[in-house]
């Protein structure tokens, strides 16, 4: 009688320990490993078809994740507390204009940390000469603008500086990232000047690209008392940008319309301009389900190539199957044997194809500059996913080989 | 390991014992056989005669048609496969025509992956098969692959393996039948000596030379046993 028996608190009849048949797990582990190791170039095969399938989805996950990780700390960065607000268009589509009164007011609120507006210039085309035709006038436009806007929308300078109290009345332009090259400047070293309707304008800075308004891009900008003095430009702004407090931006959100023209707020349109960034993430996340389910189709693949392969196996190894029952093993030890090969099989398979997803996530974000971001849930469901695709996989064959006779041992000489 | 007492001296009986598998042809028909402990028995017959049929009735391989089998006092009949396959892990070795050796795998884990199913830790099973190598003169071939061996020398390394965990019973079906002569004596007589070490032995052949070597001998014909000689 066992050790385990009697502090069981011996059952009546015992079983004598050494009639069982038994093999303990890590022994079958060690069989496993020794059925793929003698088959090394097939098992290396069939783990393949696991290694893509799942190589492909986490590649998916991998480059998505790091290109929304991306966006989304642009937005961080940027932060999700600019709004803008702009006039809208009237009943029959005439266009609606903010008082100018409208930056002041909003400039009073006791949640907007900064506003900004920048005001169109009618009538002004940026040239580099007087001597190019005034039609090619590359899709630029002139804003004028206060000082304060650089700060507002969170932006910087590429080259040079943006306009100042001094400046903003002198005939200065700081240039829009998408109009300096195409104006083909790309430097602000003062000494150049562009021809902006009939005036020569001295280029003091070229901006970075303005993420949360891209529009902004093809712009140059001017200071307002300049622009009132040489284009008479009124005093209405085409846009204001708002910094609210982090924690009423809701709140400021709401009250921006009745603030910037109180005889008619409905005139006016109030804008999130992260919205439209963490949409763009969202829907980065979208396209994933769909690369995700071909990734499927494709361990699918893997899989049947698995279960394939695991039945002819059953089959050339009916000689080993019949030994190891005359041997001793129980048809669910020859079962777990072959299961076990399976899910070993495919979680290697899994493991691989974690391996070639991070170096194509590791490329791409290489390639784009971004940083790369592989989901933690992602290492570890790589590997379950193949050990759970192989054991199923497995399933069938390993119940054919439980099923087999062991007489053929004696046969099959 | 310890036989027990419950069989009283008898090793393998087989009671009206008949198997067939569909069909009119009758592999075994109302056999009677009682082998006792120690015994050295060799059953005799042409092909199809169901000699190899009757070994995997007594290994408890195949259950038979009708009639009643005990080996080592355990009634086959009756018992759950799972009980039949710790039977055999325990007290049965096999050695086969055919060695039925892992390839690319040593000599010395092939034999103890013969006692894998008993349950025994890895250390103590590698020991045993050291020594049951020794025990078969090849204690210079530890190491060596099944290829780099000749084919005596297998079958050398398969008897070994079916000795290793002392079994109570050895069935050994064709052992010599892929040798040349001098490795099939020389195999023939290691498990004459072995066997005399504390086990019954049941070998079957179709060669009358080789069963001249054995005490007992028992002819088959069509399934039926038509001598029991002992000499």
């Amino acid at each position: 009688m066992s050790i385990a028996a009697l502090r069981r608190g011996a059952a009546p009849r015992e079983r004598v320990p050494q009639d069982t048949s038994r093999l303990a797990p890590h022994e079958l582990f060690g069989v496993a490993v020794q059925g793929l190791r003698t088959r090394r170039l097939r098992a290396a095969l069939s783990a393949l078809g696991i290694a893509i399938g799942i190589g492909a989805m986490v590649a998916v996950v991998g480059v998505s994740s790091s290109s929304q990780a991306s966006l989304l700390a642009t937005i961080d960065k940027l932060g999700t507390n600019l709004l803008t607000v702009t006039p809208g268009t009237q009943f029959l589509g005439s266009a609606e204009v903010l008082p100018d009164t409208a930056l002041p007011m909003i400039g009073h609120m006791s949640a907007v940390e900064n506003a900004s507006a920048v005001y169109g210039v009618a009538g002004a085309i940026v040239l580099r000469t007087p001597y190019v035709p005034s039609e090619q006038t590359g899709g630029i436009g002139v804003d004028a603008t206060d000082p304060q806007l650089l700060h507002t929308l969170g932006d910087t300078v590429s080259s040079g500086q943006f306009l100042d109290a001094a400046s903003e009345s002198l005939p200065t332009v700081v240039l829009g990232a998408q109009a300096a090259s195409t104006l083909q400047i790309t430097k602000a070293t003062g000494h150049l000047q562009l021809f902006l309707g009939g005036t020569w304008f001295t280029v003091i800075g070229i901006m970075k690209p303005a993420i949360l308004d891209p529009a902004l891009d093809s712009q140059v900008f001017i200071g307002l008392p300049v622009a009132h003095r040489v284009f008479q430009t009124q005093p209405n702004p085409s846009t204001i940008y708002v910094r609210a407090n982090v924690n009423q931006v809701n709140q400021v959100s709401g009250l921006l319309a009745p603030t910037a023209d109180p005889q008619s707020p409905d005139g006016v349109t109030v804008s999130r301009p992260s919205d439209a960034l963490e949409a763009r993430a969202a829907a980065k996340g979208q396209f994933t389900t769909l690369l995700l389910g071909l990734g499927a189709v494709a361990l699918l693949v893997g899989a049947i190539g698995i279960a394939n392969i695991m039945v002819i196996s059953v089959l050339e190894r009916r000689g080993e199957i019949g030994l190891r029952r005359a041997l001793g093993a129980t048809r669910r030890h020859i079962s777990t044997q072959f299961l076990a090969e399976s899910a070993l099989l495919a979680a290697l398979g899994g493991v691989a194809g974690l391996i070639f997803g991070a170096i194509a996530t590791w490329a791409y974000s290489l390639a784009q500059n971004q940083p790369m971001v592989i989901p933690l849930y992602v290492l570890i469901a790589a590997p379950v996913a193949g050990l759970a695709i192989g054991a199923i996989a497995g399933l069938y064959p390993a119940t054919k080989a439980a099923r087999l006779s062991p007489t053929e041992a004696l046969r099959s000489s | 390991m310890s036989p027990g007492a419950a069989h009283n001296g008898v090793a393998l009986e087989l009671r009206g014992v008949s198997k067939d598998y569909g069909g009119d042809v009758h592999a075994l028909r109302d056999v009677n056989v009682q082998i006792a402990t120690g015994e050295q028995v060799a059953v005799v017959g042409a092909s199809g005669s169901g000699k190899t049929t009757m070994l995997t009735v007594m290994g408890t391989l195949e259950r038979p048609t009708s009639g009643e089998v005990r080996v080592a006092g355990r009634d086959v009949v009756k018992a759950t496969d799972n009980e039949l396959a710790g039977l055999r892990a325990h007290e049965i070795g096999f050695v086969f025509q055919g060695f039925h050796l892992q390839d690319g795998v040593s000599a010395v884990e092939n034999v103890a992956s013969g006692m894998l199913y008993t349950g025994m830790p890895v250390r103590e099973r590698r020991e045993a098969a050291r020594e049951a190598l020794e025990r078969v003169g090849l204690g210079h071939r530890l190491e060596h692959r099944p290829q780099q061996l000749s084919g005596g020398e297998r079958q050398r390394v398969a008897i070994a393996r079916a000795l290793a965990k002392r079994p109570f019973i050895i069935l050994a079906d064709e052992p010599t039948g892929n040798l040349d002569s001098k490795s099939g004596q020389e195999v023939l007589a290691l498990l004459h000596q072995l066997a005399s070490e504390g086990a019954t032995l049941a070998l079957i052949t179709h060669d009358n030379e080789i069963a001249e070597s054995f005490p007992r001998q028992i002819r088959m014909l069509d399934g039926e046993i038509v001598a029991d000689e002992r000499r």
